[in-house]
């Protein structure tokens, strides 16, 4: 960082400021509209505060339809941690085996899996939901979290990487001393396997936090909604018009309090998320 | 590798094959009970789907015949279907302008931060990052605000019809370019980051400017994370389906019941009850994708390193 650096920056700097208006806009437009009321959401210059109804809102928000948000927000936050908790565990397992043991049939099975990471995952959605409706699986929470617990590209992430960086010599000592195959796995394998593990849980939660199309099909009772597929009801009900007032202003504070958990945790967890990146680029 | 174990001194036939390392029954019985989960989820959720989307797209469904086995007739209705055909040459074209549009800006900008080590441009890191943290539904309702003559700031600098017919496909663009790029942009970085830092110095002693040296050298050397980020791309615009059904009650007769494949698949199967077309659609759809990206590895296979 010389000086001669900081000079050059100048015209960079520039594109970057505008690049982050872009990005942030959007942003700042939700901030504002979320303190305004039905009214003044049309009637109000959209990039700026008018009367302050946030309170007012968030209040609705929560108890529109018998506080059906809350529930919403609770199941976004199920299906989250339990898809991502679960798709974290099953790749590991599935990473480490491909990485470091030795069985018939693991270079076929792992040549399969880099061919169907190509598969696109939502030309399967509708034929999934006519086997799982077939199973009496649809309509259950079971729909929406079994479906996410594969996550082919988190297997192959953790292999590449367990191969790396967890050495033979390592495992080899382990069993030396005795220690069975699970404990060799839970005790020397996953500890030094854990960058990239919050990645592949980052990933996997932030993705099924944000599934639309799975649960959309799968779901037809409302409790069982997450924030997606939730708040498209009250959109798609507030565009058409048909029946109650259009709440344009309580689906725009709802989807604030939506994306404010992920950003929180998005800052908070930086040096994760971006570490996780680069397993991802450099080979 | 930090810890280099010395070997047990019990070996003694140094120059004989490797000392086989455990009994091999169990490394292999092991390996097959550790990816078992996977495998069943994989066979459950993608190889099953895959095979019963095909046994369905073989049959048809009339009041007369009841179920009855079609071979290939979805298919060349599909093929025959002007609906279909107007879709998928929408998302190509979409796809070809999309995709370096995003991918250019993804790379303008982890060049700009990876050259740029100040406070803003970590700053500006994170603001560009942040949209993917924002589920595409909430992403393209935001942008539809904005979008909207009443209720957006847009209409007041461009004075267009974001959602009409003529727009909505590049409004659209947009709202994907603006939710992925950032992303895009730190898988980029990252592959900069780990470039080896003395290939600028001497260029720079060759006389070199930044611009060349992003251009001319860093750009070059990260050509494999540039192929895999726009492989991802075109996966991902080609299965193009939560933004223009979010988009779509804004202006029905801009984003049809068509609009994309995925879009005309499930409204096939969910709105009027043709499971096996929208299945041969899906089908077909997932084909494209598969051989398009298999394709596109193929040819680039000397910069992707897969």
């Amino acid at each position: 960082m010389t000086a001669k650096k900081e000079r050059a920056g100048v015209v960079p700097h520039v594109v970057m400021g505008v690049l982050a208006i872009y990005f942030l806009l959007p942003f700042w437009w939700l901030l504002v509209a979320a303190t305004k009321d039905n009214d003044g959401l049309f009637l109000s210059a959209p990039l700026w505060f008018s009367d302050f109804h946030l309170t007012d809102n968030l209040t609705t928000v929560f108890s529109q339809e018998n506080g059906i948000y809350l529930v919403w927000l609770r199941n976004s936050a199920l299906y989250a941690v339990v898809s991502g908790i679960g798709a974290t565990a099953v790749s590991a397992l599935a990473g480490y085996a491909f990485a470091k043991l030795r069985f018939p049939g693991r270079t076929k099975i792992f040549a399969l899996l880099l061919g169907l990471i190509m598969v696109p995952a939502t030309a399967l959605v509708l034929p999934t939901y006519l086997l799982m409706s077939k199973a009496g699986l649809v309509d259950s929470v079971w729909a929406v979290i079994l479906p996410s617990l594969l996550n082919p590209f988190g297997v192959y992430l953790l292999r590449v990487y367990t191969h790396e960086s967890v050495p033979d010599e390592m495992l080899e000592a382990a069993r030396i001393d005795g220690a069975g195959e699970l404990r060799v796995f839970t005790s020397v394998a996953l500890p030094a396997m854990r960058p990239a593990l919050v990645t592949v849980l980052l990933f996997s939660m932030v993705a099924s936090w944000n599934n639309f199309f799975l649960p959309l099909v799968m779901l037809s009772d409302d409790h069982l909604f997450p924030l997606t597929v939730g708040l498209r009801t009250w959109y798609m009900s507030a565009t058409l018009g048909n029946g109650g007032e259009a709440l344009f202003n309580v689906i725009v504070t709802g989807a604030l309090v939506a994306i404010v958990p992920l950003i929180v945790a998005f800052l908070l967890l930086q040096r994760y998320w971006r570490g996780g990146l680069t397993i991802g680029a450099v080979k | 590798m930090t810890q280099v174990q010395t070997k047990p001194a019990a070996a003694p036939a140094a120059a004989g094959p490797p000392a086989p390392r455990f009994p091999r029954k169990r490394e292999a019985a092991t390996g097959w009970l550790f990816v078992t989960p996977f495998v069943v989820l994989l066979i459950a959720f993608l190889l099953l789907p895959m095979a019963y989307a095909f046994k369905l797209s073989l049959y048809r469904s009339t009041l007369i015949e009841g179920e009855h086995f079609a071979l290939f007739e979805n298919y060349t209705q599909a093929f025959q279907d002007p609906l279909v055909r107007e879709g998928v040459l929408r998302v190509i074209v979409f796809g070809l302008v999309q995709t370096p549009v995003m991918i250019g800006l993804a790379l303008l900008a982890a060049l700009l931060i990876d050259h740029a080590t100040s406070r803003f441009s970590r700053i500006f890191r994170l603001a560009a990052f942040v949209p993917y943290a924002v589920p595409v539904v909430i992403g393209t309702l935001m942008w539809g605000f904005l979008y909207s003559k009443d209720t957006g700031p847009l209409s007041a600098v461009l004075p267009l019809d974001f959602l009409s017919s003529s727009w909505v496909l590049a409004s659209l663009g947009n709202v994907v370019t603006w939710q992925w790029a950032g992303y895009n942009m730190i898988v980029l970085y990252a592959a900069l980051q780990g470039l080896p830092r003395e290939v600028y110095e001497s260029a720079r002693i060759d006389g070199a400017g930044p611009v060349q040296i992003a251009w001319r050298i860093k750009t070059p050397m990260i050509s494999s994370a540039l192929v895999l980020a726009t492989l991802f791309t075109i996966l991902g615009t080609l299965q193009f389906f939560t933004e223009p059904l979010i988009l779509q009650p804004l202006n029905p007769g801009s984003i049809t019941q068509h609009y994309t494949p995925n879009v005309y698949a499930f409204n096939q199967a969910f709105s009027f009850q043709q499971y096996n077309y929208s299945a041969a659609i899906s089908f077909l759809l997932g084909a494209v994708v598969f051989v398009g990206s298999y394709l596109f590895l193929f040819a680039t296979r000397k910069r992707s390193a897969l």
